[in-house]
C-alpha cells in the first residue's frame, strides 16, 4: 500500500515550485495599465474569462494576463518561476512553441496547489494567447480512484490468500507475509500462549518467514498484553522503537527501526494474536490511510485464523473421537491370514454402519474372533450404533467359544439400550491346527460367508439365524468350516450385491456375479481378494450411489506353514538359523 | 546365507523377486528383497530397480494373455508386503524426516497404488515426512489432510487417463489453498502433456526425478482466480459432457444395434452380452477422457492397446473395429468425437468390418 498511499511526485514538484513564498512578486503589467489586445466586447470577455489566460510574447514575457489568471499568479509566486513570472513548465513550453511552431500539444502542471492544462492558440505578431484549464479535480479523482482500486485489489488478494487454507500454521505464515509485502518493513505475529510459550512469526521482504516458539515477557511491548487478550478491544498502538526487546526484530534484520505499530488481530471472541508492524527509519512513518488499512487487513487477518483454529480443534475431536470408530488394521495372527476394507457410503465419510473387528486368540492354540456387521443406517448416527457393538462384543469374547450365547447378550444389550436400529453380523472363531484353518461361523441375520476353496469352486456357508437388536430371543445356526491351504472365506455386506450399476446403468451386482468373480480369487492372498471385491464393486458402481462397502477375508495362505508377520523376516531368519 | 551372497545386481534380484511371486512365495520374495538390503544393496534401488521392474512384468505378461487376473492380484499383493516390510527395516533404522512434510496420493478413483507407494518410500528415505494417503484418495479427504498437515506439496498420482477429470479436480483444489501439485503416472501422457494441460506445478517421469525436483522446491501457485474450465477451453462445445453422462445409453443403443445384426455380434448369452457391454463402456469411457484432454492419440492408444490384449487371447480385433463403427453412428452429432473414432479406426490392422464375432475379451 506504500505506494498507492503516496502523494504523487506531481504534488511534490508543485510544491518545490510554489511552496515559497518569500520571494519577488510575479512580473505582470498591472491591471488597467496596457491596452486591451482586441476591440472592447471581446476585451471584456478576454478579461472576465472564468479561466486563467496569458498573452505571452515570443521572447516568452508576459504582456497581458487575464483577471482569473492575475488572482491565480499573484496569489503564489515562487522562486522556481521563471523570469517573465510564468511557471518554469509552462515557460519551457512556451519556448518549445517558439522553436517548433504552432499547433502544439496541450501540457499539464500546476500552480498554486492546483493543477492545469494550458492550450496554446495563435495571437498577433508571433505572441501566443495560453489558456489555462484546470483539471486539479480530476486529477485527484483520478489519483482517489487508482489507489482504491489498488487498495481492493489488494484486500481481495488478501482476502483470498487467507480464507483458502485452514490451517493455522499456514494462515499465520500468510498473514505475516502479506503485512512485510504491503504494510511494513518487517511483521511479526504472536500468537496467544500454549502453555507458557508464544508462537512467533517473522517476515521481511525476500526471506523465508520463520516460526518459532519462545517463553516471552508480553509486558514486555506496550500494549501487548493487552492486546493479545483480545477484550476489551484496544486500538492499534504506536510505540517507541527504543522500548522493543530483541525477540520483536526479525532474525536478519540490520536497518534501524524507525516505527512499529502494535495491532491486535481480532477473533471470533478469542483472541487470534498481535500482529506487529515495523519500518526502518530511512521508510517513512505510518500515514492514517495505512493505519486505517492495517486495522482492516488485522481484521481479515483475525478472522480467518480464528476460523482455521477452530476448524483445527474441531478436526482434532473429530479424528479422536472417530478413532474409536475406523475400522481397525487388520494383519496376519497366529498363521491365519486377515484382510478388511471398507468404503462408506460418501465419500467424505470415513465411518458408516458396516464394521468388522478381528480380536486375536492369546496363543496361537486359542480361537481368534472375527466379526464383520451391519448397522441399519448409515453415516455418523450407524457409525456410533457400531462402536457400541464393537465394545460389547470386546466384553463378550470370553465366552465366544458359544456363539449363541454371545448373540444373545448382544441381542438383549441392543433391545435394552436407547438405539431403535436393529443389526445384521456374522461371528468367525479361527483356529489354525496342522495346516488347516478351522473356522465356526455364525449368522445372525446376514449374508452367509462364502468358501473359495482352492480348486475355484465358491461355497456359501450353511449358516442362518435372526437380526440382533429386534426380538427379545433370537435363533442362529452355526457351522464349522475347514480352509485348506489356498482357500479364503470372504465376509461381505449387502452394499457388494446390492451394488447398482454396470455397463447397462441400472442392473444389481448380485451374489451370482460376486461368486463368479471369486472363483478367480482362489489361492490368492487375503489382502488380494478384498482388494479384488472392492475394486469390482467400485467399478461396477461407476459414479453411481451406493451403500457402505464392507469386505473382510480370512485366509489359510499359500504358503502352508506361512505362519509369519511380514515385519518378522528377520526373526524368520534367525529361526531357520537356529533349526540348521 | 546364500540367498544374500547370489548375485545382488538389480536385474538378478528382479528375475528371483520375479520367480518369488509369480510363485505366489510370499515368505521367499521378502526375504531375497530384505537380504539384499541386508547386504548393503540401496533401498531405493531395491524398491525402483527390483520391485517396481517386478511389478512392471505383472503388468506386460497380463497384457500379453500369459498370466491371470488373479495370479496379477497376488503377485501385487505380494509386492505390497515386500515394500511393506522395506518400509518397516527402514522405520526401525531412520527417525523422523528433516526435510519437511508432504502428500502423497491416488487420484480419486484410481487403484494403482503402488508407483505412488513406491514414491513415498523413496521421499521418505530421503529425508521427507510424506503423509500417504493410498489408492483412490477422494478429493474431499486429500483437502481435508492438506489442511490438516499443512504440506509443502502435494504429489499425486494416476495411471489411467480416465482418472483425469479427478485428478485435474484434485490438483486445481490443492492450488485454490496456495499448495503446489506435481503429478505423475502414465495417465499424464507422453512427456507429461496432460500435466501442462491441467496445469499442474511439475510432472515427473519417475520417483527420482520425482524426489530431484522435490528437493529443487515447488513454487506455490499465486492464489489464483483461474478457473478449471480456463484451462480446457474445447470443453464448451460439451461433447465430454455428453458422451460421458450418456454412457449407459450409449451402450444400450449399441447392444441394441447387435442386436438387430443378428445372433453372432458377441450377443448370443446373457454373460457374453455383459462383456461386450462392458468393452463398449470402456471405449466410452476412454472417448470421454479424450475428449477431456482434446487428444486422439489417448483414444488411439487405447484401442491399439485394446487390440493387442484381444489378439493376444486370439479374438479377432475386427470386433473392436465393428464397436468403433457402432460408436460412431450413435455419435453422429458430434465432430470431436467421430474424428477421434475415424482415427482410432484407422490405426487398427484391420480396417474392414465384415461381420464378425463380438468385440469381447
Amino acid at each position: 500500500m506504500r505506494d498507492g498511499c503516496r502523494t504523487t511526485i506531481f504534488f511534490r514538484a508543485a510544491e518545490r515550485w510554489w511552496g515559497a513564498q518569500c520571494v519577488p512578486p510575479l512580473v505582470i503589467p498591472s491591471p488597467g495599465t496596457s491596452e486591451r489586445p482586441r476591440g472592447g466586447d471581446i476585451g471584456t470577455a478576454w478579461s472576465d474569462a472564468p479561466c486563467p489566460a496569458v498573452l505571452v510574447d515570443s521572447g516568452g514575457s508576459v504582456v497581458e494576463a487575464n483577471d482569473a489568471a492575475r488572482a491565480l499568479f499573484g496569489r503564489h509566486t515562487a522562486d522556481g518561476s521563471a523570469q517573465s513570472g510564468l511557471p518554469h513548465w509552462l515557460a519551457e513550453a512556451h519556448r518549445r512553441l517558439g522553436t517548433a511552431g504552432l499547433p502544439a500539444h496541450v501540457v499539464s502542471g500546476a500552480v498554486a496547489h492546483r493543477t492545469f492544462q494550458a492550450h496554446p492558440s495563435p495571437g498577433e505578431g508571433g505572441n501566443v494567447v495560453w489558456w489555462l484549464v484546470e483539471d486539479t479535480a480530476l486529477r485527484s479523482a483520478e489519483q482517489a480512484l487508482r489507489s482504491e482500486r489498488e487498495r481492493t485489489a489488494l484486500l481481495a488478494d488478501i482476502s483470498g490468500a487467507l480464507l483458502s487454507s485452514l490451517n493455522v500454521d499456514r494462515c499465520t505464515e500468510v498473514t505475516a507475509r502479506m503485512a512485510a509485502d504491503h504494510l511494513a518493513d518487517a511483521a511479526l505475529i504472536v500468537t496467544p500462549a500454549q502453555g507458557r510459550r508464544h508462537s512467533l512469526t517473522h517476515a521481511q521482504a525476500d526471506r523465508a518467514v520463520t516460526q518459532t516458539t519462545a517463553h516471552i515477557d508480553a509486558g514486555s511491548v506496550p500494549g501487548l498484553a493487552e492486546a493479545l487478550q483480545g477484550f476489551p478491544p484496544v486500538p492499534t498502538r504506536w510505540i517507541d522503537p527504543e522500548d522493543l526487546p530483541d525477540w520483536v526484530v526479525p532474525p536478519g534484520f540490520d536497518r534501524p527501526i524507525g516505527s512499529v505499530i502494535v495491532t491486535p488481530l481480532p477473533g471470533h471472541g478469542v483472541p487470534a494474536g498481535v500482529l506487529i508492524l515495523l519500518r526502518s527509519s530511512t521508510q517513512r512513518a505510518f500515514t492514517d490511510g495505512e493505519e486505517i488499512f492495517a486495522r482492516l487487513f488485522a481484521a481479515r487477518a483475525g478472522a480467518a485464523l480464528s476460523a482455521a483454529r477452530l476448524y483445527a480443534e474441531q478436526a482434532s475431536i473429530t479424528a479422536t473421537l472417530l478413532q474409536e470408530l475406523l475400522p481397525p488394521r487388520l494383519e496376519r495372527v497366529h498363521g491365519v491370514e486377515y484382510a478388511g476394507a471398507f468404503r462408506a457410503s460418501q465419500d467424505h465419510e470415513r465411518v458408516g454402519g458396516d464394521f468388522y473387528d478381528v480380536h486375536p486368540g492369546a496363543d496361537p492354540s486359542k480361537e481368534t474372533v472375527v466379526v464383520l456387521g451391519d448397522v441399519a443406517g448409515k453415516g455418523l448416527e450407524a457409525a456410533v450404533l457400531t462402536g457400541k457393538i464393537r465394545t460389547v462384543l470386546q466384553a463378550l469374547l470370553p465366552l465366544s467359544g458359544d456363539h449363541h450365547q454371545v448373540l444373545g447378550l448382544l441381542n438383549d444389550a441392543l433391545l435394552h439400550s436407547r438405539h431403535t436400529r436393529f443389526a445384521t453380523l456374522v461371528l468367525a472363531s479361527a483356529r489354525r491346527r496342522s495346516g488347516q484353518v478351522e473356522l465356526r461361523l455364525t449368522s445372525a441375520g446376514h449374508l452367509p460367508p462364502l468358501i473359495i476353496r482352492a480348486d475355484g469352486r465358491v461355497e456359501e456357508a450353511d449358516t442362518g439365524g435372526m437380526l440382533v437388536g429386534a426380538l427379545p430371543r433370537i435363533a442362529v445356526r452355526s457351522t464349522d468350516v475347514v480352509l485348506a491351504p489356498g482357500e479364503t472365506c470372504l465376509l461381505y455386506t449387502d452394499g457388494i450385491t446390492e451394488a447398482r450399476g454396470g455397463p447397462l446403468g441400472d442392473q444389481l451386482y448380485g451374489e451370482a456375479r460376486l461368486q463368479e468373480a471369486l472363483r478367480e480369487c482362489a489361492r490368492m492372498p487375503a489382502r488380494a481378494v478384498v482388494e479384488r471385491v472392492q475394486m469390482i464393486a467400485a467399478q461396477w458402481l461407476g459414479e453411481g450411489r451406493h451403500d457402505d462397502l464392507a469386505t473382510l477375508a480370512i485366509t489359510n495362505p499359500v504358503g502352508g506353514h506361512g505362519a509369519l508377520r511380514i515385519v518378522d523376516g528377520h526373526e524368520d531368519r534367525r529361526r531357520r538359523r537356529e533349526e540348521r | 546365507m546364500a540367498e544374500s551372497l547370489g548375485s545382488a545386481a538389480p536385474e538378478g534380484l528382479a528375475d528371483r523377486l520375479w520367480a518369488a511371486v509369480i510363485g505366489r512365495d510370499e515368505s521367499t520374495a521378502v526375504r531375497t528383497v530384505c537380504a539384499a538390503a541386508d547386504s548393503g544393496v540401496d533401498e531405493e534401488t531395491l524398491l525402483l530397480d527390483v520391485v517396481a521392474v517386478v511389478q512392471h512384468r505383472v503388468g506386460v505378461e497380463w497384457a500379453a494373455g500369459r498370466i491371470s487376473v488373479a495370479e496379477e492380484h497376488a503377485a501385487s499383493a505380494i509386492t505390497d508386503r515386500v515394500v511393506a516390510a522395506l518400509a518397516h527395516r527402514h522405520a526401525a533404522a531412520a527417525g523422523p524426516g528433516s526435510r519437511g512434510r508432504v502428500t502423497v496420493a491416488c487420484a480419486d478413483g484410481e487403484w494403482h497404488a503402488l508407483p505412488a507407494r513406491l514414491l513415498a518410500e523413496v521421499l521418505t528415505r530421503r529425508g521427507w515426512s510424506v503423509d500417504f494417503l493410498g489408492a483412490r484418495t477422494p478429493t474431499p479427504h486429500l483437502i481435508a489432510d492438506v489442511h490438516r498437515t499443512n504440506p509443502a506439496a502435494v504429489l499425486l498420482s494416476a495411471s489411467i487417463p480416465t482418472h483425469l477429470p479427478a485428478a485435474h479436480k484434485a490438483v486445481t483444489a490443492v492450488q485454490s489453498l496456495g499448495i503446489p501439485v506435481m503429478v505423475g503416472g502414465a495417465a499424464f501422457g507422453p512427456g507429461g502433456r496432460y500435466a501442462r494441460l491441467i496445469q499442474a506445478d511439475a510432472w515427473a517421469p519417475d520417483a527420482r526425478t520425482a524426489a530431484d525436483r522435490l528437493a529443487e522446491g515447488l513454487t506455490a501457485p499465486q492464489s489464483s482466480r483461474r478457473h478449471q474450465v480456463d484451462d480446457l477451453p474445447h470443453l464448451a462445445d460439451q461433447e465430454y459432457t455428453f458422451v460421458k453422462n450418456s454412457r449407459t445409453v450409449l451402450v444400450r443403443q449399441c447392444l441394441a444395434v447387435l442386436d438387430e445384426r443378428g445372433p453372432d455380434m458377441g450377443t448370443h448369452s446373457p454373460a457374453r452380452r455383459e462383456r461386450t457391454a462392458e468393452d463398449l463402456a470402456h471405449l466410452v469411457d476412454f472417448l470421454a477422457a479424450a475428449l477431456y484432454v482434446d487428444d486422439d492419440a489417448l483414444f488411439t492408444t487405447f484401442v491399439a492397446w485394446t487390440a493387442d490384449v484381444l489378439t493376444a487371447r486370439r479374438v479377432p480385433a475386427r470386433g473392436l473395429v465393428h464397436g468403433l463403427s457402432i460408436l460412431a453412428e450413435q455419435l453422429h452429432d458430434f465432430p470431436r468425437a467421430l474424428a477421434f473414432l475415424g482415427t482410432a479406426a484407422e490405426a487398427l490392422p484391420v480396417t474392414s468390418v465384415p461381420p464378425g464375432p463380438g468385440i469381447t475379451v
